[in-house]
């Protein structure tokens, strides 16, 4: 039987991967942020999973307003990156799982969810930044992807209930996965930020520590708010938090915080890591 | 900041200084996003580069988001239906970056733009024993 082994939660912002790539980790500016992913190194060095199911949002690689999905689940065999207009580039490719993302599938269409299938599928700096901060300094990527991306881009957005239901679908495939594998989740964004208008450079540390403090043991609390009231409280960016809530929905066992960093500020995003054990029984 | 949020009808929610990009904005900025996701390869973007004209003539911009553009007058691109996730592609051929555009936005100096997002100045970490 599969286990899913806990969910890891961070900011993607674009200027994480132009730092990693010219090494400034260590710098003044940069330092507290990176420094919280020590224990999320520790955690997947201790429990090694071999697939990452990510949550995310594309900015503007794979989607267009053309076609605008508002749930789309990856089932290629491989994924990459490509130029996204700004010059951030030379991420690895991903093997992909497409027995495990039709499985998803499966489970989430017969739950009654209607989401675009993709069998080619680009993925942005919303799953490449994640992955470059969560396996620093690794030739290849040590775990196969399901990628599941989430319109945060073009109102109007699932609704956070939305969001959080199909993440506890997902997280139903997972755990009735025949497969032997460790299964890691993501949720990538946010936290609190704006880039646009006059309200650009909007942070609400207030509704960030909210997020934080409920996340893991009471999503409830994250979807009282709908998209809009998350775009008030967040910034029209912030509202990316429905990727956490989603991949939050889908560790369905026994769950506990292990760590959390919270800076501010990185870019124009109040920036965020969190990890999270889940085990399928209650520790006693 | 308090958590609160504006009582408003839902069907048409004004948060200030908040743009929501919805259907009517997609309608509206459809050539302008367009143009600005075809700027994800290099040869799109040296086009525009050589002829912003000519290369905003094959999306058929209207003519608030062309003068929007020749101006870099980001809050009129927005107006116009620009998306900040598409305009980024944009800025970053002119050189600017998403604090860049903060700044024009809001009419701070970058500086000072800069200095508002580092006011919070905030790190806070736990790690359970």
């Amino acid at each position: 039987m599969s286990e899913i082994v806990g969910g890891i939660f961070t900011s993607h912002v674009p200027g994480i991967g132009a730092a990693i790539a010219k090494g400034l980790q260590r710098e003044p500016y940069w330092k507290p942020f990176f420094d919280g992913f020590a224990p999320v190194h520790a955690f997947l060095e201790r429990e090694k999973p071999d697939i990452a199911v990510v949550f995310y949002n594309d900015h503007g690689l794979n989607f267009f307003l053309d076609k605008m999905p508002t749930f789309a689940i990856g089932a290629a065999p491989e994924y990459r990156h490509e130029d996204e207009g700004w010059g951030i580039g030379g991420f690895k490719p991903f093997v992909g799982h497409p027995a495990l993302s039709w499985h998803i599938i499966e489970q989430v269409v017969g739950d009654e969810f209607d989401p675009v299938t993709c069998q080619s599928m680009l993925v942005d700096h919303g799953v490449c930044v994640p992955f470059e901060l969560c396996w620093p300094h690794t030739e290849a990527w040590p775990v196969r992807l399901v990628p599941i991306c989430i319109n945060t881009v073009q109102h109007p957005l699932p609704s956070p209930k939305r969001a959080l239901e199909l993440g506890r679908s997902v997280g139903r495939a997972l755990e009735n996965w025949q497969g032997e594998e460790r299964i890691v989740v993501l949720g990538t964004g946010g936290l609190s930020h704006q880039l646009d208008g006059e309200r650009a450079g909007f942070i609400n540390v207030d509704y960030d520590k909210f997020c934080l403090r409920n996340i893991v043991p009471d999503p409830e609390a994250l979807i009282q708010h709908d998209t809009l009231d998350i775009v008030e409280l967040a910034g029209s960016q912030g509202v990316e938090i429905l990727n956490w809530i989603a991949a939050r929905g889908a560790l369905r066992g026994s769950v506990r915080e292990l760590a959390h960093n919270y800076h501010v500020p990185i870019s124009n995003t109040a920036a965020a890591t969190l990890l999270v054990e889940n085990h399928a029984m209650v520790r006693a | 900041m308090l958590m609160t949020r504006t009582p408003s009808d839902p069907a048409r929610r004004i948060i200030p200084g908040t743009p929501i990009f919805d259907g009517e904005a997609a309608r509206k900025g459809l050539g302008l996003n367009a143009m600005c996701y075809s700027f994800n390869s290099a040869d799109n973007r040296a086009a525009f580069v050589i002829d912003e004209e000519g290369y905003m003539d094959r999306f058929a911009l209207t003519d608030p988001q062309r003068e929007a553009v020749r101006h870099r007058d980001v809050l009129g691109m927005i107006a116009a239906g620009g998306n900040v996730y598409y305009l980024a592609k944009l800025a970053g051929i002119l050189g600017l970056n998403v604090q860049d555009l903060g700044a024009l936005q809001t009419g701070l100096t970058i500086d000072g733009f800069k200095a508002g997002l580092l006011a919070h100045g905030i790190t806070e970490r736990t790690i359970a024993s």
